[in-house]
């Protein structure tokens, strides 16, 4: 074999040390992350059970559970979702199956990039001009959603276009061959093997819709509302609600003398909701990946 | 063989329908333009005074006596924060990339993924909180300051923020480079490390400053997490231990406050569009810069 | 010597993808109820040619045609619904492709696109289909697994049982035998030569022998140009009518 000389056993400790540094660039980015997930846990402790998930914050929200702003985040995550997915699955459809490449096509993805990239502040902004004043919806439910909607909107336009371009274009060309029009072509060939694509944008969507507090904030979440414990249906489309996210705003910030655990208790809440939504994004492409039909 | 008499029309139709979703995200982006100039469109055209919104330092918009919209400390929060949040996160999201594409074992790659995606999942109120409460102690017991909600709190959070966007960004940079380029290196002795660092940074660097790009337009544009993480000051911040403002949190902590239309009302508003057009200028250099290298490989 | 109306006829057809021209000016008659092969060497217009008749030609960016073309002496380009046009025309492509459905949606597929609804109906198609693309007996047992799980042959059988699916009156065939091995192909041929009494049936294939076996008549395209045309027999003897079609089929070049 060869032998070592001072420039290979130089280049091979230079090897080793920037796998080292690298490598703890990358830990030192995630380290933190489970210690500071972990630190939040305990000192939410005391406060963590089921009862803190049914039960309304009392006693001027220094007690009690987070019924009412997790029913609140339920509403606005699912009424966002019923607005963002058909238009988020068929512009994605538009731009992966029936646009051309051109100029137009570019300045589409120009401006889907762009919307990912406005901050939550000016959607919230947006929402507040939009639909509250110049819709005259006022501060609601609808409102927050339809502006949740449109902020969320890239996720699935990216998930869905990535799955849609997987599906290789010889099928289609089969599909046209037999006198099939584009759109049967895509319900009947292209969208069932997109599936597992599609419903990861879904759930990433209602990761995000569920995590945000600025769009919400002044479009229809608000400090404090009343309602009952055990009804389903306690928030109209119009009318104002609590919200998880908003919640842990308020009560860190807001309301005095508040016992350290509650807040602790509702960032494991919120932080925990959003995790088990990513894990199980994760869980299904995993799956559906393994259960290739070509 | 055709038993189904509006298949064209019926066609027509449906890519009409499909047409219409697609343009929606131009529109989208429009409106928000739009409708967000428009609450701030008086005032912009008759009373606002751009001089001293970009240059003086006094933000008194509830003064009785003598209102003033200088929104100069604002900006120096936001840029503050920003670049220490970046002079953390660009190297260490680089060398992560870098590690996850080049470095990493087969089998510690999909969990370490996961991890980064999980870190970019969490809300920006919990970071807000985390800047709160955790950062806070730690910063005041580390330097012996006397408050924690800091320009060093908001830019640790926002590092932390940021570094999951330009570690995937990064790393489809480093991956759209051919695997021909490493197999060429490596055949001529190269060590990964040499690979990286003379032939994939350089064949990648457009993609790489791409992902920083979109990094700074992250943090640029965080609202909760600096508002709660980095104090109420409205100066421009002498020190890292100083408490500052961002133009984001501004508008969120004012805005319940402000009557509506009226003129303080309109200026939060018009941050807003400064705001919008920050991160649209960003958004559009990345975009550039991506497709710069589709034209050029 | 050909008589009566022809099946499909080209007049002065001009085809270009994005300024590069594929075919420049060709006319020509296809007969009715007869295998006509189109042979040349690669980049001759021959897939091009079959594009231009089934329409797909305009699902390709930058493609412009110029010229007409007669499908029993309608002119296909004015036709209003292109769909019922693509299933008169029934088109095999060079690779075989099993759409990831079940065999038996795999064929039953164009009927339903078409319309047809009842289960009894669309059993019919699928048993008939297969059994002229001589697929039946292999799958007849497994109808309702993947049509992608077949092999290359197969899966050329099936993308022929597909074809034929919605009762085409002209069957292209673009190079269909490529990747599938001698003895399917061989199976195939058969299969097109049981067609041909009912169906018009157009071969491109870069396989002169192939052409020689199968074709009642054959074309020489070159270079996007129709070069010759005639009798199987005239085209393939020591003197065809032009130069270039000796050569090529006597493989001085190809």
């Amino acid at each position: 074999m060869f032998s070592e000389t001072a420039i290979t056993r130089r280049k091979q400790w230079t090897e080793r040390v920037a796998c080292l540094v690298l490598g703890a660039m990358a830990l030192l980015m995630v380290v933190p992350l489970v210690l500071i997930l972990a630190h939040l846990v305990y000192k939410a402790w005391p406060f963590l059970s089921w009862d803190f998930l049914i039960r309304v914050p009392a006693n001027g929200m220094r007690g009690g559970g987070i019924w009412s702003p997790l029913l609140g985040t339920i509403y606005l995550v699912l009424l966002s979702l019923a607005v963002a997915a058909p238009v988020g699955i068929l512009a994605a459809i538009y731009l992966n199956e029936y646009a051309r490449d051109n100029w137009f096509t570019r300045l589409i993805h120009l401006a889907v990039v762009n919307l990912a990239g406005v901050p939550s502040i000016v959607h919230a902004l947006f929402g507040l001009g939009a639909f509250v004043i110049f819709a005259g919806i006022g501060r609601s439910i609808l409102a927050a959603s339809l502006t949740l909607a449109i902020m969320t909107l890239p996720v699935i336009i990216a998930s869905t276009k990535e799955a849609l371009s997987a599906v290789p274009p010889a099928f289609r060309e089969a599909c046209w061959n037999v006198g099939a029009t584009r759109w049967q072509t895509i319900r009947h060939v292209v969208l069932p093997n997109s599936i597992s694509g599609i419903l990861t944008g879904v759930i990433l969507q209602v990761s995000r819709a569920a995590g945000e507090t600025a769009p919400v904030m002044f479009t229809g979440a608000v400090f404090y509302k009343a309602i009952a414990e055990n009804d389903l249906f306690a928030y109209g489309l119009l009318d104002q609600c609590m919200a998880l996210s908003m919640h842990l705003f308020t009560i860190s910030t807001q309301v005095p003398d508040v016992p350290d655990a509650l807040p602790y208790g509702t960032a494991v809440v919120l932080v925990g909701v959003v995790l088990v939504v990513n894990a199980t994004a994760i869980a299904l492409r995993a799956f559906l990946r393994s259960r290739k039909r070509w | 063989m055709n038993r189904r008499p509006f298949e064209v029309l019926g066609e027509r139709l449906i890519e009409l329908v499909i047409t219409i979703c697609g343009i929606s995200a131009i529109v989208f982006v429009f409106s928000i333009f739009y409708f967000v100039f428009r609450e701030g469109a008086a005032f912009f055209f008759h009373g606002f005074k751009p001089g001293e919104f970009l240059a003086s330092v006094e933000w008194y918009p509830t003064s009785q006596s003598h209102v003033r919209y200088g929104a100069l400390a604002l900006i120096a929060g936001t840029f503050s924060v920003t670049v220490l949040a970046m002079a953390i996160a660009v190297p260490f999201g680089l060398g992560a990339a870098i590690f996850v594409s080049e470095f990493c074992p087969r089998r510690m790659k999909e969990t370490l993924k996961i991890l980064i995606e999980m870190l970019a999942a969490i809300p920006s109120v919990v970071w807000g909180f985390i800047g709160l409460t955790i950062m806070n102690s730690l910063i005041i017991r580390v330097f012996d300051a006397p408050i924690g909600l800091t320009v060093l709190n908001g830019g640790l959070i926002l590092a932390m923020m940021s570094v999951p966007i330009i570690v995937s960004i990064g790393e489809d940079a480093l991956k759209a480079v051919p695997d021909t380029y490493r197999e060429a290196a490596m055949a001529l002795g190269a060590t990964r490390w040499q690979v990286t660092y003379r032939v994939l940074l350089p064949a990648a660097r457009n993609g790489l400053l791409a992902a920083v790009l979109l990094g700074v337009g992250r943090a640029v544009g965080e609202t909760m997490a600096v508002l709660m993480a980095t104090g109420h000051a409205v100066r421009i911040p002498a020190s890292l231990l100083d408490p500052v403002r961002t133009l984001t949190a501004t508008i969120a902590a004012e805005l319940g406050e402000a009557a509506v239309h009226s003129d303080h009302y309109q200026v939060l508003f018009i941050i807003g569009i400064l705001l919008f057009v920050i991160t649209f200028v960003i958004n559009l250099l990345a975009d550039l810069i991506v497709k710069g290298i589709r034209k050029n490989s | 010597m050909v008589t009566g109306i022809p099946k499909l006829s080209i007049r002065d057809l001009h085809v270009s993808y994005s300024g590069a021209e594929a075919i420049r000016g060709m006319s020509m008659d296809i007969p009715p109820h007869k295998i006509m092969a189109i042979i040349g060497p690669a980049h001759s217009g021959k897939s091009t040619l079959l594009r231009v008749i089934n329409r797909t030609i305009e699902l390709v960016p930058g493609a412009r045609v110029r010229g007409t073309v007669l499908l029993d002496g309608e002119d296909i380009r004015t036709m209003r619904n292109v769909y019922a046009l693509r299933r008169r025309v029934g088109m095999v492509s060079p690779l075989p492709v099993g759409l990831p459905l079940t065999i038996y949606d795999n064929v039953a597929f164009a009927p339903r696109m078409a319309g047809v609804r009842k289960g009894t109906d669309l059993d019919a198609i699928v048993e008939r289909c297969l059994r002229q693309a001589a697929l039946w007996d292999e799958v007849k047992d497994r109808l309702y697994t993947l049509g992608t799980k077949l092999s290359g042959g197969q899966q050329q059988r099936l993308t022929i049982a597909r074809a034929l699916s919605h009762d085409p009156d002209v069957l292209c065939l673009d190079e269909f035998s490529i990747a599938i091995d001698p003895v399917t192909t061989s199976r195939i041929e058969d299969v097109l030569r049981e067609l041909r009494s009912k169906i018009t049936i157009i071969v491109v294939t870069n396989l002169v022998l192939q052409a020689r076996r199968l074709a009642d008549r054959t074309a020489f395209m070159l270079n996007g140009e129709l070069v010759e045309i005639g009798g199987t027999e005239e085209i393939f003897s020591e003197t065809p009518k032009d130069r270039r079609t000796h050569d090529y089929v006597h493989g001085v070049f190809g």
